[in-house]
């Protein structure tokens, strides 16, 4: 890569889309906005003022965006490379990669050299994504953002059966009327996403250290279960949503 | 819009309407699929006619054969002796079980949760969609799972079936089993055609099925070639057609491809670059138009050079000895070689597992993706002992569980693109 180009990553999630512009390797700027209804329309907004010289799109739209994108050549890869890539450029010691995105959840095994050695998804539902947490949230009329806080305010650990959105919804309407405290039925949902979690991650055989990126590591109740089921603190970074638009961009500065 | 089938059609009492949207899209999904490859090889034009003509032109010819008395026999697997129904004059088909097609109607008789093989062969029946059914004089289904053994049972209300017992093992008592029910298929085809199997029939029989193994392995050992000169959706589509066309004209002319692949190797030109990461498929048959997979591999930057599967590798491997002179010498070549298939009904099955890693290592693979139809419990339990192989092999799999509709394709690709990904050099 020449010296003064700068490398966009743009990753198109099913709820938010993040962009992350690179300079020599640093980052000079990052955004992110929500997906809506208009995905290509959000993704130029967030586009407004850069003007890349290389771009890299992943994610589920990484199609859709490379393939609208006129002038620029756009080139695609998917959210396991560029989770893969922009977690390992952060945290050179990371040996497995936990996702949890909107629709999605991710596992990846590194290679001592940092290549993908296996990885698994989540299977066609969203059960144990952010899009469970997401609708239990409103179901308890919490805002998705303090969902997490709130769980942690439990007094005790119980023990929701379903892991189907909308039957862990009716699980949770029943727990209540039967006089459940919401906290608790809160906390006993996130305990369903990372006991399923935990499956994902047994199944790949996981090696330490962990690093947990994706929306739903700004939850500091699946983060607190995750550790405490481990056994082991988790590498969480500071912008864990924007870790695939990192490695997005940074796989546009390889060499060609 | 009318064609020139449609009274064979109407006759062969198939629902005209439902068949015809059926048509079209498989002609669409065909064009999608097939047609837009870049620099494909002259011998695919006659696949191609095939294809178009899955429904018409050898139906036709079916009817033709019909009216001179001969009997058509189908199935639904592998170990369905061909060379038996060839020596009693018959004509061995395959069914129709690679579409949604009639999923709705299947559903009403069988459960949900049932793999998408047998639900679209049911379908189809209870649908009237497919014209190869409707044409048999006699279903031959087997036991290798027992979705399908049970599915037999619910069939049989709706067309003619004979059940074969597959052994589920292969110990000499096992063998003697499969030769008792080879004796009881050969009893059951000459009563159905009234012709006797003899020796000389039956010589001829094995030697044209062989044939059709023969250039299919020729074909197998041509693409091994780096670069591969054929795409991998175009010898599944070879491996798909050579269950129902005419045996002689399918060997002619794969024959004929095979040459035009061998001047295309000479000349060191391959059907995509040569450093395409090579992947080979491993797993459960795919019959027409089951080509879902197959297409998102294919159009995620790899290329496939191997199929082992029923529809592939697995149907072709071994050959009946052509070395037995008397009838029972022959039942007896016949009752070992289809022993020999690998099929994952067996216990143990290690056959198979050295198979996928003796390709994976001639094929010169960089990955392998299993893929299982959804409730394949055969299959599925075994993608662990094949990844498990594999891994000792140093060979990286993927396994993939799906069936035939289109509501995971977005997932797919993703899987896919990112297993391209990892195992590209």
């Amino acid at each position: 890569m020449r010296g003064s180009e700068t490398v966009a990553g743009i990753d198109i999630g099913s709820r938010s889309i993040e962009l992350v512009v690179l300079l020599d390797q640093k980052i000079v700027h990052q955004a992110k906005v929500p997906t809506t209804f208009d995905p290509l329309g959000q993704c130029k907004k967030l586009m407004e003022n850069a003007k890349p010289s290389r771009m890299v799109a992943t994610g589920y739209g990484r199609k859709l965006f490379a393939d609208s994108s006129g002038e620029v050549q756009v080139e695609t890869i998917t959210e396991i490379q560029a989770y893969a890539l922009g977690a390992r450029h952060l945290f050179p010691e990371a040996q497995t990669i936990l996702d949890i995105g909107g629709q999605d959840t991710k596992v990846i095994l590194l290679t001592p050299a940092g290549r993908v050695a296996k990885f698994e998804m989540n299977d066609r539902c969203a059960a144990g994504t952010g899009k469970f947490l997401e609708f239990m949230a409103t179901a308890l009329q919490i805002p998705l953002e303090s969902f997490g806080e709130f769980a942690l305010a439990s007094d005790r650990r119980i023990q929701i059966n379903s892991m189907c959105t909308v039957f862990a919804e009716s699980e949770a309407t029943s727990l209540m009327a039967r006089g459940e405290g919401p906290e608790n039925i809160a906390m006993g949902l996130h305990l369903a996403i990372v006991q399923r979690t935990m499956a994902m991650l047994r199944r790949i055989g996981m090696e330490s250290p962990l690093l947990f990126a994706g929306g739903v590591a700004h939850n500091p109740c699946i983060r607190m279960l995750l550790e405490e089921l481990l056994g082991e603190p988790l590498i969480v970074p500071e912008n864990p949503d924007m870790v695939g638009a990192l490695g997005a961009a940074l796989y546009g500065t390889r060499s060609r | 819009m009318p064609t020139p089938y449609d009274a064979m059609w109407e006759k062969l009492n198939l629902d005209l309407d439902a068949h015809a949207g059926l048509l079209s899209v498989l002609g669409k999904f065909y064009g999608d699929i097939y047609l837009t490859q870049q620099g494909r090889l002259k011998g695919m034009e006659y696949l191609d006619f095939v294809l178009s003509e899955v429904h018409g032109l050898r139906i036709q010819e079916l009817q033709e054969a019909k009216a001179q008395g001969k009997k058509v026999i189908g199935t639904f697997c592998v170990f369905v002796p061909e060379e038996l129904v060839l020596a009693a004059d018959g004509i061995q088909v395959g069914l129709c079980a690679g579409a949604e097609a009639g999923k709705g109607e299947a559903e009403k008789i069988l459960p949900r949760n049932t793999c998408a093989l047998i639900k679209s062969f049911v379908g189809f029946k209870l649908s009237r969609l497919c014209p190869y059914i409707e044409s048999s004089d006699l279903i031959v289904g087997e036991t290798t799972c027992d979705g399908k053994k049970k599915a037999y049972e619910i069939f049989s209300d709706y067309a003619p079936v004979y059940v074969m017992e597959i052994p589920q093992m292969k110990n000499a008592c096992d063998r003697d089993l499969w030769k008792a029910e080879l004796l009881r298929f050969k009893e059951k085809i000459e009563e159905i055609t009234g012709n006797a199997i003899t020796a000389p029939k039956l010589r001829e029989a094995i030697r044209k099925v062989n044939d059709r193994r023969r250039v299919l392995q020729r074909l197998n050992r041509l693409r091994a070639n780096v670069p591969t000169p054929i795409s991998g959706r175009d010898v599944l589509l070879i491996n798909q057609i050579s269950f129902y066309d005419d045996p002689d004209r399918f060997t002619a002319k794969i024959g004929e491809l095979c040459d035009e692949l061998e001047s295309r190797i000479k000349a060191g030109e391959g059907i995509v670059p040569k450093q395409t990461p090579r992947l080979m498929l491993s797993g459960c048959p795919m019959a027409v138009p089951n080509w879902k997979l197959p297409y998102v591999i294919e159009s995620s930057g790899a290329v496939i050079v191997g199929e082992e599967s029923c529809i592939g590798t697995r149907n072709i491997r071994d050959l009946v000895s052509e070395r037995a002179e008397t009838l029972e010498e022959m039942l007896d070549a016949i009752a070992d070689r289809y022993l020999r298939i690998d099929c994952a009904c067996f216990t143990p099955n290690t056959e198979r597992l050295d198979h996928i890693s003796e390709m994976a290592k001639e094929l010169n693979v960089d990955g392998v993706i299993h893929f299982a139809l959804s409730f394949c419990q055969p299959y599925t339990m075994e993608a662990f002992k094949v990844e498990k192989i594999l891994k000792e092999a140093g060979v990286p799999m993927l396994s993939i569980e799906t069936d035939y509709s289109m509501e995971d394709v977005e997932q797919l690709k993703t899987r896919v693109e990112a297993f391209v990904e990892m195992v590209r050099k």
